[in-house]
């Protein structure tokens, strides 16, 4: 999920066409207070007018207890966004959120719960309490880690090797796995230190992460690359699919390769790597 | 009358002469003949070294209407042709015709000259700044006459260009007219653009701030040649001749038309052994350089030579030994001027060896991948590299002509959009390469290949490279920006455009 | 509708589009444009400004327009910032 300033039109332009899976167009840090006005209307136009249709289009709004917020919702929602990105999330914010899309999408005729929220945990409270903000609406498809805000609301440094950072990382994956919606990591702000990227996406991937959030578009080659499966991973995983439904074709109830039980746990894995493999086009649908 | 690209011409331009038709890339080869050139020769204990500019100006046979040729290897540092031109205006002298191999924003006192009637002619292969803007508006008597770099060396080796004096910037020479480009405060490497005027010039005239004893180590242009010999006090600003080194862009949208184009190339079959290349110094050829050299390292390759236009970039790759030589005509920074220096394998080409279609062979003829620029490219592929869209004169082909027609790929990587405007459309400003010559266009949006290479759209299609039409390449910028209004301008002819080969492929009107 | 502040929106960035707006004394609505692709681009440039300020319904505005390439959604979109800052 690629970050990208709202207010900065020869960017917009551009944004579709990055390689990234999903762009988020910024009302919030990117914009200047003076400026929230003229990013919103910037942002509703070129919703209306350039074509996003090949990635997912999310918008992070201001958080709701400003004065930007609400009026970003309101003007944002009526164009149609894929998601909207809502900051220092926590349960009550999420139910104002969904409360006011509601209402928006029945008085513009869109079909109901169309327009997604995905959750930026980035506080304290927040993280705790993840599991229940991702309960306080349907429309919740993922959770976004933001690792910068959340340190200092702990009071804590934030550094590159992010061990500070452990903790939210492994909950927000187990939280988002248990409700079955994606989970995005930190992004990782030294956009000159590539290996230090690799590192840090791969950690994320390991701590089971479905995917990170970019700041810079040079970033995505390199989160693609971790988090795509190996073209062996990909083959054994369709292999270990191939004999599954060999076995219940047949009628046996367990299956086995290359002299291993394949059971539920590996079952699993390999839908999920053909399912990564899919969604990054390394298989053919 | 019309090119058989659909260009009307007149038969005859004022202050040109007859205007003879673009006919096709190399369509007029053939016998050639290489036009004799009279020489003072010069007896044992004579000198040629001079005190000043002045005394060379009164030992030259100084008219009205004679043509001065420089080279531009002092880009935007260079002295004397400010130095030399100002001093034949003092003198009173009118009419000139300069022969630059290219115009900078330093050239800026030519204007003036031009406005006085002292210099009236302008022939170069890429023209900026003020220069061009006074040409564009009008201001030089006499057409300018924009030509390759290969072909103003074929115009020079034949007669065509007929150079009375030629001012040649050295950074070193000696007492009897040795001149090198690798030492001296304004060393700037090869001469590649010198080299057939100091042949072929009635009189050659070194101008040095850095004479050394007899005789000059390297020598790069020989005394042989040379008539006389002077020292100044600069021949140039170190900084303008060469800017540090030239970086690869970090513009996102650059680097995803670099990949797209690197796709290209190794679909084509071409990056095995033995290959070559030659790119540009911009931020964005820079990039396809870096794609290359990566799939080059993984897949063990090892080129024959890549040419240029040298950067450190290039050099690097030589080094890296991803390719045996380098052939460079100019250098364009100084880890480039210092290896063409200390290796041997970075070797000199002159302008002629480099593109000059009437020899027995120019490099451009070796070459296999060639990635161009743009300023703007029709549905028939034809590119503009002389023009803005507003009609404004701002470059010329420089070795962009050359290339394209020998190279066995050519690939323009471009912006599909330049500040909301296409760079696709139905009719360039200025034709200065045909489309015959030009088999890919890269966009970041799309890529398009030149219907007539079947050949490279099947191995394309088969590398699952997705492409696109020219016209719907288009139509995507078109949706994006609207359709631009074009451009009207007046009808004086202002500048011709000569193809490699001296025909003439547009003309350039001036702009309101 | 008439504003009553000079306000501006937008930047000189490329691809951007600089609005000012003014309340003029008469009741029409007057523009000043400079576009880097002015000869390219001009009128169309002139008819988004003017069929926004007209959909908003404003009158009596003088409207000073620096253009850097910017689209027509950029443009309607600055000037609707401008006017509503300038109300």
């Amino acid at each position: 999920m690629l970050f990208m300033p709202g207010n900065n039109p020869s960017m917009l332009q551009d944004a579709a066409i990055l390689g990234a899976d999903s762009i988020i167009l910024d009302l919030e840090d990117a914009v200047s207070l003076t400026e929230k006005d003229s990013a919103r209307i910037l942002v509703r136009e070129a919703l209306k007018t350039i074509d996003f249709s090949q990635v997912e289009l999310v918008v992070r709004v201001n958080p709701m207890d400003t004065e930007f917020g609400p009026l970003d919702v309101d003007m944002i929602a009526r164009v149609k966004p894929d998601t909207l990105l809502i900051p220092k999330a926590n349960e009550e914010q999420i139910k104002i959120v969904d409360t006011m899309l509601d209402k928006i999408e029945a008085e513009e005729g869109y079909l109901a719960g169309s327009i997604k929220i995905i959750a930026l945990i980035e506080t304290a409270l927040g993280l705790e309490n993840v599991y229940n903000v991702i309960q306080a609406s349907n429309r919740i498809v993922g959770v976004l880690l933001g690792g910068e805000d959340l340190t200092s609301d702990l009071g804590i440094e934030r550094t590159k090797e992010g061990e500070e950072i452990f903790y939210a990382r492994n909950k927000v994956a187990t939280a988002c796995r248990a409700l079955k919606v994606d989970s995005i990591d930190t992004p990782f702000t030294d956009t000159n230190d590539f290996e230090g990227l690799a590192k840090d996406t791969a950690k994320a991937k390991s701590l089971g992460l479905t995917g990170k959030s970019a700041i810079n578009p040079r970033q995505i080659e390199i989160i693609h690359s971790v988090f795509s499966p190996t073209e062996a991973e990909l083959k054994h995983a369709l292999k270990v699919l191939e004999v599954m439904q060999q076995a219940e074709k047949e009628g046996k109830g367990v299956c086995s390769l290359e002299g291993k039980m394949i059971d539920a746990p590996v079952i699993n894995r390999a839908r999920n790597t053909v399912a990564l493999g899919r969604s990054l086009g390394l298989l053919e649908r | 009358m019309a090119t058989i690209l659909g260009r009307e011409l007149p038969d005859t331009v004022d202050g040109y002469g007859e205007v003879t038709p673009f006919k096709g890339a190399c369509r007029e080869g053939g016998v050639k003949t290489r036009k004799a050139v009279k020489l003072t020769s010069v007896n044992p204990h004579e000198q040629k070294v001079l005190d000043n500019l002045e005394q060379v100006f009164d030992k030259l046979n100084l008219k009205d209407g004679m043509t001065i040729s420089f080279h531009h290897h002092l880009r935007n540092g260079d002295y004397v042709l400010n130095m030399v031109v100002d001093g034949l205006a003092k003198r009173g002298l009118k009419d000139l015709t300069v022969a630059a191999s290219s115009i900078f924003p330093i050239h800026e006192p030519l204007v003036t000259h031009i406005e006085n009637g002292v210099v009236t002619g302008l022939v170069a292969n890429y023209i900026s700044g003020p220069v061009a803007e006074a040409i564009s508006k009008g201001k030089l008597k006499k057409p300018a006459i924009m030509q390759t770099h290969g072909g103003r060396a074929r115009a020079i080796e034949s007669g065509d260009l007929q150079i009375d004096v030629a001012f040649i910037a050295a950074p070193t020479a000696d007492n009897y007219g040795n001149i090198n480009g690798v030492y001296g405060d304004a060393a700037c490497g090869t001469l590649g653009y010198a080299m057939a005027d100091a042949e072929y010039a009635d009189k050659t005239v070194a101008i040095t701030d850095h004479l050394v004893p007899f005789p000059a180590c390297p020598i790069q242009i020989s005394q042989v040649f040379v008539d006389y010999v002077v020292q100044v006090e600069s021949i140039g600003d170190a900084k303008g001749i060469v800017s540090g080194t030239t970086k690869i862009t970090k513009d996102p949208v650059a680097l995803i038309i670099a990949k797209r184009a690197a796709e290209v190339i190794k679909a084509s079959g071409l990056v095995k052994d033995g290959m070559s290349f030659q790119t540009g110094a911009g931020g964005t050829s820079l990039a396809v350089a870096a794609e290359l050299k990566d799939i080059m390292q993984r897949e063990g390759v090892v080129g024959s030579f890549a040419a240029g236009g040298v950067t450190g970039y290039l050099v690097e790759m030589l080094e890296e030994g991803l390719f045996k030589t380098l052939f460079d005509v100019q250098c364009f920074d100084l880890k480039a001027i210092s290896s063409f220096r200390n290796n041997s394998t970075h070797q000199a080409m002159s302008a002629s060896m480099y593109g000059n279609p009437h020899t027995k062979g120019a490099v451009v003829n070796c070459l296999d991948i060639m990635i161009l620029g743009a300023t703007e490219i029709d549905t028939e592929f034809n590119v503009n590299v002389t023009t803005s869209s507003s009609g404004m004169i701002m470059g010329g082909s420089g070795g962009h002509s050359d290339t394209a027609a020998g190279a066995k790929l050519s690939i323009v990587v471009t912006n599909l959009m330049k500040a909301r405007l296409p760079i696709i459309k139905d009719k360039v400003t200025t034709i200065t390469t045909p489309g015959e010559s030009i088999d890919v266009v890269v966009t970041e949006r799309g890529i398009a290949v030149n219907p007539r290479r079947t050949d490279l759209i099947e191995k394309l299609r088969q590398a699952n490279v997705p492409l696109l039409t020219i016209e719907e390449l288009k139509i995507i910028a078109e949706k994006i920006t609207g359709v631009p209004k074009t451009v009207q301008t007046l009808e004086k002819i202002v500048a011709v455009v000569e193809y490699r080969d001296g025909s003439v492929i547009d003309v350039v009107r001036q702009v309101y | 509708m008439r504003i009553t502040k000079v306000a501006k929106a937008g930047t000189l960035e490329s691809n951007d589009i600089l609005i000012m707006v003014m309340s003029s004394k008469s009741d029409r609505v007057e523009l000043e444009l400079e576009s880097i692709v002015l000869q390219q681009f001009g009128d169309v440039i002139e008819r988004v400004i003017l069929h926004k300020v007209q959909e908003m319904g404003v009158e009596g505005i003088t409207i000073k327009a620096q253009d850097k390439g910017a689209l027509d959604y950029t443009i309607g979109a600055r000037v609707e910032t401008a006017i509503k800052r300038a109300i």
